[in-house]
């Protein structure tokens, strides 16, 4: 499937997110009580197969934090970026994609541990990189105390 | 006496937990694992990062994109180029350069030499860690030949820093021709000893066929890639899907195998090397003539938008994601970076099997920790 048919197919398949087609990827936003639902959806659907999720980013918008997903079909090689975004920068949740792609238990510790998005229903969520004190330093408003990042 | 002895020492019902690093041989870095054991099998392994964690993307949100390229060289230090050439691509793209086909072919060499010695770092260290030592100076042998190709072109051995967005640092040297030809020449030679000393030698194939398999569909799901991920039939070589700098004009193979196991991937790397020799040999004698940079602005700003570009690695994908908002710095840099990756199924490829075992599962994913820990 091409950028225009891909659009088209996951509008059909999903009408509440808001599918478009970027400047590299086909883009979905969909909202945090979906995500999840979403994801099953795209990786079971046999046309569109979306088996190889690449990776989880991390995002500090500002007033929100976010996160996106970079996914890509094994068997068609189409890929896809879904995005979701929260605005609740104190106590930020998100669904766990791990029963879908294993791949997400390392990939979202990793987002935790920098930027605290916690994901409900993960194994094993624990800091990664950083100890249980530290902050989370991706995040814009991270002050470093002894002032490492300095511009 | 005796039998008390033998009581409090082989007790097979209880489970207990060794830390295997953080400063262990065979993780060539500071990985530590937590293994739980019952007997001498392993029940659970559960890695513990960020020894060096020194928060690469934090950072790269404060410099501008040239001095992101040095920064990438300090991830997976055997892939520097092909990490730098990640970057710069990614830049390109942004700003919708066209880049000249000397800058691409030159590239693409380079490329392929950071992955022969790349290659041949896992096949001696891999090699040391089950007991051949001999492996160990044979491979940093033929390896010192390409990093005094690199030293020669680029000015330094192992963090290159060649790349630069818009083209390359320097030109080659005029010796690299030469000298990259002599080296094909000889590795051409040599290789066949690797496999002498290695491939068929009876211990070693008893110490990893049929151990820490990992089937098709778990190595799609845990996002396996490069050779680890080809040794079981996951076909994910970037070269071949979405070719980038002058992939698209060269004829070679995807190694592919379907056993998965540690000797599969330890045979994907083996056969790499000579499609990577083939690459090189296709491409050394016919660097087109041309400028070796574009000239560029001095500060470069990406146009505001989102931008993410892949490339292969000695060890799987790496990918790089951009956002910008139109500044001289990025707004948001992410790395896709392999390792961390593949680090993720050592638990279950390793389960079930011996204590020993777990040195050559985790030897076989060629696991460089600067790249895990960014």
């Amino acid at each position: 499937m091409n950028k225009a048919e891909l659009t088209e197919y996951i509008k059909a398949l999903d009408k509440e997110s808001d599918a478009r087609e970027g400047r590299q990827y086909v883009e979905v936003t969909v909202l945090p009580a979906r995500l999840h639902e979403l994801a099953g959806k795209i990786r079971e659907n046999e046309e569109l197969n979306f088996d190889f999720l690449v990776c989880i980013t991390g995002m500090d918008y500002g007033q929100e934090l976010g996160v996106v997903y970079h996914l890509r079909s094994t068997k068609h090689g189409h890929e896809l970026v879904v995005k979701s975004r929260t605005a609740d920068r104190q106590d930020p949740h998100l669904d766990s994609v791990t029963d879908i792609w294993k791949t997400a238990d390392f990939l979202e510790r990793e987002v935790y541990d920098l930027l605290g998005i916690k994901f409900t229903n993960h194994p094993d969520l624990r800091r990664l990189f950083l100890d249980k004190s530290w902050g989370f330093p991706l995040r814009k408003d991270y002050v470093d105390d002894i002032n490492i990042v300095t511009k | 006496m005796e039998e008390q002895v033998i009581n409090s020492v082989i007790n097979e019902e209880e489970e207990y937990i060794i830390n295997m690093g953080p400063q262990h041989p065979s993780t060539h870095g500071v990985l530590r694992l937590v293994v739980s054991l019952k007997g001498e099998t392993v029940k659970n392994v559960e890695p513990h990062i960020g020894y060096i964690h020194r928060g690469i993307e934090k950072m790269c949100e404060s410099i501008t994109y040239q001095q992101i390229i040095h920064l990438t060289d300090r991830m997976d230090y055997l892939s520097a180029h092909i990490n730098n050439e990640a970057v710069c691509l990614a830049v390109e793209k942004a700003l919708e350069i066209e880049i000249p086909d000397r800058i691409k072919v030159i590239r693409t060499i380079m490329a392929e030499l950071t992955r022969i010695q790349s290659h041949q770092l896992f096949w001696g260290t891999w090699g040391m860690d089950l007991g051949g030592l001999t492996c160990f100076f044979y491979g940093f042998r033929d390896r010192e030949m390409i990093l005094d190709i690199f030293e020669e072109t680029c000015g330094s051995r192992m963090i290159v820093s060649y790349n630069c967005p818009g083209g390359l640092m320097y030109d080659i040297h005029p010796n690299f021709q030469k000298r990259v030809k002599d080296f094909i020449k000889y590795f051409r030679k040599t290789l066949p000893e690797y496999d002498q000393l290695l491939t068929g030698n009876v211990i070693f194939r008893e110490r990893t066929i049929g151990i820490g398999r990992l089937s098709l569909e778990d190595a799609i799901s845990y996002g396996i890639t490069g050779p680890s991920g080809r040794a079981s039939g996951f076909s994910c070589d970037i070269r071949k899907h979405e070719p980038y700098s002058a992939y698209d004009r060269v004829k070679f193979t995807e190694v592919l195998y379907s056993d998965g196991d540690t000797y599969h991937r330890y045979l994907a790397r083996m056969q790499e090397m000579r499609e990577s020799m083939d690459i090189i040999e296709q491409l050394i004698d016919n660097i087109p003539e041309g400028p070796y940079a574009v000239k560029m602005k001095p500060v470069i700003k990406l146009p505001e938008g989102e931008y993410y570009q892949k490339v292969e690695t000695a060890r799987g994908e790496l990918g790089v994601y951009i956002v910008s908002d139109g500044n001289k710095n990025p707004y948001r840099v992410k790395f896709r970076s392999p390792n961390f990756v593949n680090l993720s199924v050592l638990n279950h490829i390793a389960r079930d099997f011996k204590i020993a075992d777990l040195v050559a599962i985790g030897g076989s994913l060629d696991l460089v920790i600067p790249d895990i820990d960014r």
